[in-house]
């Protein structure tokens, strides 16, 4: 039954009309409480599996965006709940998860680049190129300085100790595995994650 | 978790020590009510605080932080002298028979061979008596006074109940009681769950804690069957995830380790690697690591690893020490030993010990790149906020780039939750104006680094120019292309036994037994293979039926191992093949095979009468009463008390505290001592906050907007401290000026005859992001960690507090 809730709306409102509720004379109200409700919201957006990005109880979420995916269309996340079919969560969702919306679209999410340049008492906005450049050079400079290749034994050893770098604990499972390949690649030791805390 | 969510409904008794599973995981947590309404299981809290989950529980007991050792074993010698043990279980799925060497030995606190200088051991004895075959010797009589139950039975002797209760202030009456609640789970048929976290972890003695519980579950008969099992209810959306793929200093994709300056060529490194079996018969699963180790090189160099150059071994950074954790790396940046870091969705001025350290430690840095989604205080660590962060950016040289990233929603690709699903999730949105994700990111700077190599030559440029890359977007590999290659390949037609091609080149593997070692498989991440097959993407699947209810649901994503969700699951059989408990059996033998609900944790055809383990990893094929030389502080666990506690270790004053924890000669002047600062502090999460990220979400900064402590109110009365009034907290390392909250919650123990009050510092507050400004916990940890894992000891410290005015608006 494909059922609106306007629908819905009216026919809760025969239903009253025939129970004790409509034989105390509230049988219109239906019908005058379904004028006034607009279209459910959700059933213009487009609906989108994902996790939880908190804890490790992993519980399914449903995402809902405005737009419908065509190109030049952006999609607007306007709402978010819990996956009743998730076996896990069942369709609930703690304190955290509940406002994950407001993680999503929090003030403070960070939109461009930017950089603080030595000494400085701000950030300045600068672009990609400027900044994955800047980042390579000056990690390329400290390997070159910094990397052993030799132990004092003389065994092979290609390390490199003089920088390091901490991985995300909610990025996804294929993220880690592109920023592990990277990191050793270069012969990093100082690597970690968030295991720990 | 060995077992899964849903499966703690078919405990008999929960026991959640070490962790807050109502207000920390709370949606996990309903199955642990599911328990109680449904199994009528009993729930038991032992805890600092009267918590949440403590006031749903059918018993609460209060313990001082960091003694739960203290504890734990005193139930063992309860278990023991009770005769409370699963004994057939015991028997044949524990080492418990195995005769241990002559030369081992414990006295006043300290295991064979401690080397003080060192602070470690030389492990030698720690071993089992070999015959001339190198099996262990083996006494399943338990006659023998060095087999391992034997010894067990000594060792905790010392833990009588009133010594326990001098130790961790839990009145004997109710330590008693939680001793007969577990001792009920003896029973073949009746299990017990251990639902723990960071209230384990964060000690300086934190995996013998939970190698203790371990130990108790054994003992009971409770791992590997339905409603048991060891269950760390782990902290982060794909932490799990990042700790599988090895992400840790010391670590490689699978539980592989980097080699070590001592391993010179790949040989070497097999050595101690490939565990040949311990006992006659023994699956010895390590047997394998070859296979794993060649398939990951090929996987990563691709044509570049080969046979003539063992599989590029060399290219692997090796190891000259236990491994460069995170207390490390803030030790070589306060001695300018470290120029360069990056932090990915990591905020480490917050969330690691000593912040004042912290802050000066990234200021010696020549640069810092932060990648995240949000404004985190690590990225601003070079302003001043006040006393908050108190900082002179005109004398810092650091330069520091702050990199916009994409979020949950904003991706596609897997984690991987507590229970090892790897579940998928899909993109909802386009990311904020310039937001990349960190595949992109990670992307841009590798190509610039290899263009530089290949251009201008420099350091060993072989690893960077030969690490294979055949994505079909270079600069923004695909996440399930990824996901393909962690599964692994066929990189030649693999034949069976018979010659019948089962894989054609180039097609993806079903799973991690078609691995080789001639380097005609590739698997980036060996224990993942299964996840993305010729089948198509299985941790997508979305079927969750359940058989019989019992918490399996096995086409739901994707469980690591081949998909198995109960881990040691042979064990829920008896060594004939029928179910412990028959009510809830998991997997049994039919006569010619293992078969039931779940993937076995077994050869599927070995016969029960060829009496091979249940924990095939293990090269005996038993769980560990005994650990060998598995942990750095002994075979068997010890109480050592905190590094900064207010009482004299009872058993042993001369050893203190753990004699293998590392500590850093500057982290050790920062210890205060009790005259100074007589209150056991221990630290927290809120239901309403997730670490220091939701400060940044409306609706949880409305919901707790702001720094607090919680003290008891025989305290607050002793220092004159009023409910909602403000104190001045400090330890050895640094001051937090909050309010306090005066609650029933905490009350006083009783140490060893002497009143020690517990002060509880949640530790959600920094100085970005949406709530009111705050200090933050680490203000106040002291720099140690885990003598094995380097984990913090965030849950046991000292502290002082005094009533305090205002701080002037």
């Amino acid at each position: 039954m494909d059922l609106t809730r306007r629908g819905f709306i009216k026919l809760s409102g025969a239903g009253l009309a025939a129970s004790s509720l409509g034989a105390l004379g509230f049988g219109f109200a239906g019908d005058a409480l379904a004028a006034s409700v607009r279209p459910f919201k959700l059933s213009a957006t487009s609906e989108t599996r994902n996790t939880c990005t908190y804890c490790s109880v992993a519980c399914g979420i449903l995402i809902y965006s405005l737009g419908d995916r065509a190109k030049n269309a952006r999609s607007d996340i306007i709402h978010i709940e819990g996956d009743p079919d998730h076996p896990v969560n069942r369709g609930t969702l703690c304190p955290k998860g509940s406002a994950l919306l407001d993680i999503v679209h929090a003030p403070t999410r960070l939109k461009v680049p930017k950089y603080r340049a030595p000494g400085s008492s701000e950030f300045k906005p600068v672009s990609w190129d400027f900044a994955l450049d800047r980042i390579a050079t000056l990690m390329k400079q400290d390997r070159d300085a910094n990397f052993i290749a030799r132990n004092a034994a003389g065994t092979t050893v290609n390390r490199w100790t003089s920088t390091g770098m901490l991985a995300a604990s909610a990025a996804s499972t294929e993220t880690a595995y592109l920023t592990w390949k990277v990191a050793r690649a270069f012969g990093m030791l100082v690597f970690d994650n968030q295991a720990r805390v | 978790m060995t077992n899964t969510w849903q499966d703690i409904k078919n405990a008999n008794v929960v026991v959640v020590m070490g962790g807050n599973a109502a207000e920390a995981h709370p949606c996990g947590f309903k199955w642990v009510i599911e328990a109680k309404i449904e199994n009528h299981a009993k729930l038991v809290v032992v805890d600092p605080r009267f918590t949440r989950t403590a006031s749903v529980a059918d018993l609460y007991a209060p313990i001082r932080p960091g003694t739960d050792i203290a504890f734990l074993s005193g139930l063992i010698r309860y278990l023991l002298e009770k005769d409370a043990i699963q004994h057939e279980y015991v028997r044949a799925y524990t080492n418990a028979s195995l005769i241990v060497q002559e030369g081992f030995g414990f006295e006043d606190g300290l295991f064979t061979g401690y080397k003080a200088d060192a602070r470690a051991y030389d492990k030698s004895t720690w071993d089992y008596e070999l015959d001339e075959a190198g099996f262990a010797r083996i006494d399943d009589t338990w006659q023998h006074p060095r087999c391992v139950i034997n010894l067990l039975r000594k060792h905790v002797d010392r833990y009588t109940p009133e010594t326990v209760s001098r130790i961790c202030g839990t009145p004997r009456d109710k330590y008693l009681q939680v001793c007969d609640l577990f001792a009920t789970t003896a029973a073949p048929d009746k299990a017990l769950t251990s639902l723990f976290a960071l209230g384990w972890t964060q000690h300086s003695i934190g995996a013998q804690n939970i190698r203790t519980m371990a130990m108790v579950q054994l003992l009971l008969g409770n791992i590997g069957v339905a409603g048991g099992g060891m269950n760390a209810l782990r902290g982060h959306s794909n932490i799990q995830g990042l700790t599988d793929v090895g992400l840790l200093s010391a670590q490689m994709p699978g539980y592989l380790t980097l080699p070590k300056d001592s391993e010179p060529g790949f040989e070497d490194y097999m050595r101690t690697r490939q565990f040949k079996p311990l006992r006659p018969g023994q699956t010895s699963y390590w047997q394998n690591y070859r296979k794993f180790m060649v398939s990951f090189q090929k996987a990563i160099y691709g044509d570049a690893a080969r046979a003539d150059n063992d599989w590029a071994y060399d290219w692997l950074p090796k190891l000259d020490n236990d491994g460069y954790d995170i207390i490390r790396a803030f030790e070589m940046m306060t001695n300018g030993q470290m120029n360069g870091y990056i932090c990915q969705g990591f905020n480490p001025l917050q969330a690691f010990p000593d912040k004042g350290k912290n802050r000066k430690a990234l200021g010696k840095l020549k640069f810092l790149v932060v990648m995240d989604p949000l404004d985190t205080e690590t990225s601003r660590f070079w302003e001043n906020f006040g006393p908050q962060n108190p900082s002179d950016p005109a004398s810092i040289q650091t330069e520091v780039f702050q990199l916009p990233t994409t979020c949950f929603a904003e991706e596609n690709g897997s984690l991987v939750n507590s229970a090892r699903w790897l579940q998928w999730h899909w993109k909802a949105a386009d990311a904020p104006d310039q937001a990349q994700s960190d595949i992109w990111i990670m992307s841009g700077i590798f190509h610039r680094m290899r263009e530089m190599y290949r251009k201008d030559g420099g350091a060993f440029p072989d690893p960077i120019l030969n690490l294979a890359w055949n994505y079909t977007d270079p600069t923004n590999p695909d996440p399930e292309e990824l996901a393909k290659d962690m599964n692994g390949r066929a990189l030649a037609d693999i034949k069976d036994a018979t010659g019948a091609v089962t894989l054609r080149a180039g097609q993806l593997l079903d799973g991690f037994a078609q691995l080789r070692d001639d380097g005609t498989t590739s698997s980036g991440c060996w224990i993942f293979s299964g996840c993305y097959t010729e089948k198509g993407n299985q941790m997508a699947r979305r079927d969750a039926t359940d058989p019989r209810e019992q918490g399996i649901a096995p086409n739901w994503a994707w469980s690591w191992p081949a998909n198995r969700r109960i881990l040691y699951n042979r064990a829920s059989a008896d060594p004939a093949g029928h179910a412990w408990n028959p009510q809830k059996p998991i997997i049994e033998w039919n006569g010619t095979r293992w078969a039931g609900i779940d993937v076995p944790d077994y050869t599927p055809t070995t016969k029960p009468s060829d009496a091979v383990g249940p924990f095939i990893m293990n090269a005996e094929g038993v769980g560990r009463l005994f650990a060998r030389d598995q942990l750095a502080e002994g075979p068997f666990p010890e109480h050592y008390e905190p590094f900064e506690s207010p009482v004299p270790n009872l058993l042993h004053p001369k050893v203190q505290s753990n004699p293998a924890a590392r500590v850093f000669a500057d982290d050790r002047a920062a210890f205060g001592t009790a005259p100074d600062f007589p209150y056991v502090a221990t630290t927290y999460r809120l239901t309403e906050h997730f670490h220091f990220w939701t400060k940044h979400a409306l609706i949880n900064a409305i919901l707790q907007p702001e720094e607090f402590i919680e003290i008891g109110e025989v305290l607050a009365k002793e220092k004159g401290i009023d409910q909602g009034g403000w104190v001045r907290l400090t330890s050895k390392r640094g001051v937090v000026v909050c309010k306090a909250y005066v609650t029933k919650r905490i009350r006083p123990l009783m140490v060893d005859g002497r009143p020690t009050h517990v002060i509880g510092v949640p530790l959600h507050w920094g100085f970005t992001g949406q709530a009111r400004k705050g200090y933050g916990a680490n203000t106040l940890t002291p720099a140690v960690g885990d003598a094995n894992t380097q984990t913090p000891e965030f849950k046991a410290f000292l502290v002082n507090v005094e009533r305090t005015s205002p701080p002037v608006a």
